[in-house]
């Protein structure tokens, strides 16, 4: 590239620099990125709730993919969010730099020196009587002002005084502050990980920390799978307390092993466990209700099955499913289209008289099952992927299972309900179980220390006003004084007012307003 | 009587008082036609320019006599002093009635923001930033908010267990705090636009029309601007540390401090809309002018995100559906 090109294009790139570092950009780009963040809040968002994406398609089946394409469903991290706040970023960082140059340089220099003319200055009194030099330097100090103190060729002696640097201190660790948040969201979405778990009761189904057990995971892009801390955990009890207005506490007994060591906990929500730089939250529960199945020859099977609540009483669904039934002894054969499945709704509370099978209140004031039968192929061999909530639906439409009972059969707690062929299915018990996760996020501390560190320096940076005062001599015995405020602020006059009398004390009576001092006029 | 019927009826006391203190207000602002007070004027002058003062018409038409409607301003104050207290009387008979702490849904939530609002305006008016006079705005925007919140009405009861920390007291009662001041730093903004054009249209030498002239006998533009921007300095601290202290609560509830969750997309976009507000107030004349548009605008998304965000967007947030 030749010099003459280049020229051009490099005063071109300083003026989109100088643009995009400029407040108007920064401004602007704010407010962009507030009108960015909208969408995430009326679409669905894959990273809260894959399931809701999921029923939106449904329900929207043509606008859903034009929609996905352009990221409504992952609005945080796509790349128009992305390119509005790195866009902020380069201008913040350009935006500091400078500015941190600036400021480090006003730091070591001294205040400068008094206008020739101070009488234009937002403050001004000529004082009857010269001030005392040692007195000015004296008050100058007694109130934090960086003081000098200049001789003059002419005679003339000046002191300028400057106070409140610290409000660009704060202002520019504030704004680095915010670099700090960015950084360390960054460190988490790279190195966190997280699994979600159903957790029933007992110890047969306590589990162990690896990504197979966890129902749904994530993990950051630079975290390796087998990196987990190795612990287990086992869910002792759960119970929950309910008023009428709905429930008031959670509480899960859980046993966790971890080195060799044992420990029990008492998991409760805004309670979290710490194991090993993971947190485990309890996070939500549910029902698990306990069924034996027997089949016409007496082969019994016993399930816990948590289901899934549908409302805010705990009415839950779920599935059971005996894909074993049939084993015949005599004959040493299975006998062909004996799988067995139920379709069930766990109803807490169950009220006769209201007419309704779903029951008002989520405790366990009188449980029963509403349950559907099939029999035929379940169609679990198949290696599809199947939900454990529910009956799988294409193998009813095939007619390779057939359905039982038309009407469902409520049956209550030690109850049992009769199939055609003779099996029958007894309602046992209902366990509870919780939902855990287990979180670990090493950008965590690094956000909660930028989280602190704009705090602190919001306050400064906000308050503190920047502002100067002089004292001059006149080689003619008179003195003036002058100040000037850097930033906004309505109590110069007050303050320098007060100086005056310091600096002067001989000075007839100093007329004070008190309108001056209004909120926020602190230093 | 219950501790809750105590409460709704000492709440809707409250309502009352102020109704009447905003009709004493109202006749103080519209008949005390005298030059501004001696403070008022001395205010202006930290601005950049000061009030008129011109008031010509002569008090003998005015049917009420300029005393008699500074005797309503003080009957005002009064009032609004019975109010606010009645207001906290309500809200603490409510506390010791759930024994709980009183910002578990909605409900209580708009009736704390109420209460902030009004103990901001009753502190600006007793240091003397603003004249009494103005109090019939104050309570007209604390009257509205206290008559919206009856529509979300919600009997005292238990809170659910993700609300039962006390990172929801921290939380909460800093976001009550920042949305009552912001409410106040709201009045000031739109006051402060009402005033602007009615300026420009006298110096455009236009006359102004009805529901302008109203703000004839607001304080200068310039006083109530700087008034926004100070309410606004004392309220963003505190709104980011509120939306700081329900991350640390977010985290020990769903194990997650910032999820995107529709009530902190809203959150984050007051904050953002409110840094912009700073920055518009401190760069060049042009985006200071703007400015007041923001503030506005900030106390929407706040007013947004208490109402419709809690309505309209499920969520984690419980009052999610009320
Ligand atoms: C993430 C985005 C940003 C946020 C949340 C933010 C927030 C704030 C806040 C709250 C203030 C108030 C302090 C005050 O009024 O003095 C402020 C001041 C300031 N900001 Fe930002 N800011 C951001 C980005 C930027 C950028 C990119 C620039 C560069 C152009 C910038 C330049 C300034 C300056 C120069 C001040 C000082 C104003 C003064 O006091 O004289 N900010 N900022």
């Amino acid at each position: 590239m030749t010099a003459r090109t280049a020229r051009p294009l490099r005063s071109f790139g300083r003026r989109w620099w100088h643009q995009l570092t400029s407040m108007r950009t920064a401004l602007l780009l704010l407010l962009a990125l507030a009108l960015a963040a909208i969408p995430g809040s009326t679409f669905p968002q894959r990273s809260i709730s894959p399931t809701d994406v999921d029923a939106y398609y449904e329900r929207h089946p043509d606008l859903a993919p034009v929609l996905d394409r352009l990221w409504a469903f992952d609005v945080y991290t796509s790349p128009w969010f992305s390119a509005i706040y790195l866009l902020l970023v380069v201008s913040l960082v350009g935006c500091i730099l400078p500015r941190l140059a600036a400021h480090l340089r006003a730091l070591r220099a001294a205040p400068p020196d008094a206008p020739k003319r101070m009488d234009i200055l937002p403050y001004h009194r000529r004082l009857e009587v010269p001030a005392d030099r040692n007195r000015a330097r004296a008050a100058l100090e007694h109130h934090r002002f960086r003081a000098v103190e200049r001789e003059h060729d002419d005679g003339t002696v000046t002191i300028a005084a400057e106070k409140g640097h610290l409000r660009e201190s704060g202002n520019l660790l504030f704004h680095a502050s915010i670099i700090l948040i960015l950084a360390g969201v960054a460190v988490g979405s790279l190195f966190s990980w997280y699994g979600n778990r159903i957790l029933s009761e007992g110890e047969q189904f306590a589990y162990c920390n690896n990504l197979q057990q966890y129902d749904e995971y994530g993990l950051g892009a630079y975290v390796e799978e087998t990196g987990l801390p190795r612990f287990c955990i086992r869910l002792d009890d759960f119970e929950a307390e309910f008023t009428d207005g709905g429930p008031t506490a959670y509480d899960a007994e859980i046993t966790y092993t971890h080195q060799g060591d044992t420990g029990t906990y008492d998991l409760r929500v805004n309670h979290p466990l710490n194991i090993d730089g993971a947190n485990v939250f309890l996070i939500g529960h549910g029902y698990t209700p306990v069924a034996t199945y027997t089949d016409r020859h007496g082969n019994t099977f016993e399930t816990h099955q948590p289901f899934l609540a549908m409302d805010d009483a705990l009415n839950s669904e779920g599935a059971f499913k005996f894909p074993d039934a049939g084993f015949d002894h005599e004959t040493g054969r299975v006998d062909p289209g004996a799988e067995t499945g139920f379709d069930a709704v766990l109803v807490p509370t169950f009220d006769d008289s209201t007419g309704m099978l779903l029951g008002a209140r989520p405790e366990l004031g009188n449980p029963v099952l509403a349950l559907t039968a099939y029999q035929g192929d379940l169609g679990m061999g198949d290696g599809l992927p199947e939900s454990v909530y529910n009956v799988d639906e294409d193998q009813i439409a095939s007619g390779d299972l057939e359905k039982l009972n038309d009407e469902v059969e409520v049956i209550g707690l030690g109850d049992t309900m009769e199939l055609p062929d003779g099996s029958t299915l007894t309602f046992d018990d209902v366990e509870q179980y919780a939902v855990l996760q287990v979180r670990h996020d090493p950008g965590g501390p690094i956000v909660l220390a930028g989280a602190l560190v704009l705090l602190v320096a919001l306050l400064p940076a906000l308050i503190v006003r920047r502002r100067r005062y002089w004292i001059r001599w006149n080689p003619d015995g008179t003195s003036e004084v002058a100040g000037l405020n850097r930033n906004d602020y309505d109590g110069l006059a007050a303050e320098c007012d007060e100086l005056t009398a310091d600096v002067a004390p001989a000075e007839p009576p100093r007329t004070r307003t008190d309108s001056e001092d209004a909120i926020g006029s602190t230093s | 009587m219950t501790g809750a019927a105590a409460a709704n009826a000492m709440f809707v006391a409250t309502i009352l008082v102020y109704a009447a203190a905003m009709f004493a207000y109202a006749l103080e602002y519209a008949f005390d036609k005298r030059a501004p007070e001696r403070s008022e004027a001395l205010m202006a002058a930290g601005g950049e320019g000061t009030d008129g003062g011109t008031f010509a018409d002569s008090p003998s038409e005015a049917p009420v006599s300029p005393a008699a409607a500074r005797g309503a301003g003080r009957i005002g104050i009064a009032l609004t002093y019975l109010g606010t207290a009645v207001l906290a009387a309500s809200i603490i008979t409510r506390l010791i009635y759930t024994g709980r702490w009183p910002w578990g849904n909605m409900f209580e939530y708009t009736v704390g923001v109420a209460l902030a609002g009004m103990v901001t305006w009753l502190v600006l008016v007793q240091a003397g930033h603003v004249p009494r006079r103005l109090g019939l705005f104050a309570t007209f925007a604390v009257t509205m908010v206290l008559g919206t919140s009856v529509r979300v009405y919600t009997e005292a009861g238990p809170l659910v267990p993700a609300l039962d920390s006390y990172w929801i007291v921290i939380h909460v009662t800093a976001a009550v705090v920042a949305s009552g001041i912001l409410l106040i730093g709201c009045v000031f903004a739109i006051l402060h636009l009402l005033k602007r054009r009615l300026d420009r249209r006298i110096s455009d030498g236009k006359t102004a029309r009805f529901p302008l002239t109203v703000a004839e006998r607001l304080p200068a533009a310039a006083v109530l601007e700087r008034l926004t921007f100070k309410i606004h300095v004392f309220a963003f601290p505190l709104l980011t540390f509120g939306i700081f202290a329900g991350a640390v609560w977010a985290h020990f509830a769903w194990g997650r401090y910032w999820a995107w969750d529709p009530k902190e997309v809203w959150a984050f976009i007051a904050w953002v809309v409110y840094a912009a507000y700073l920055h518009a107030r401190v760069s060049g004349r042009s985006a200071r002018s703007h400015a007041p548009w923001l503030a506005v605008l900030g106390y929407a998304v706040m007013l947004f995100n208490l109402t419709a965000v809690n309505l309209v967007f499920p969520g984690l947030h419980s009052y999610a559906g009320v």
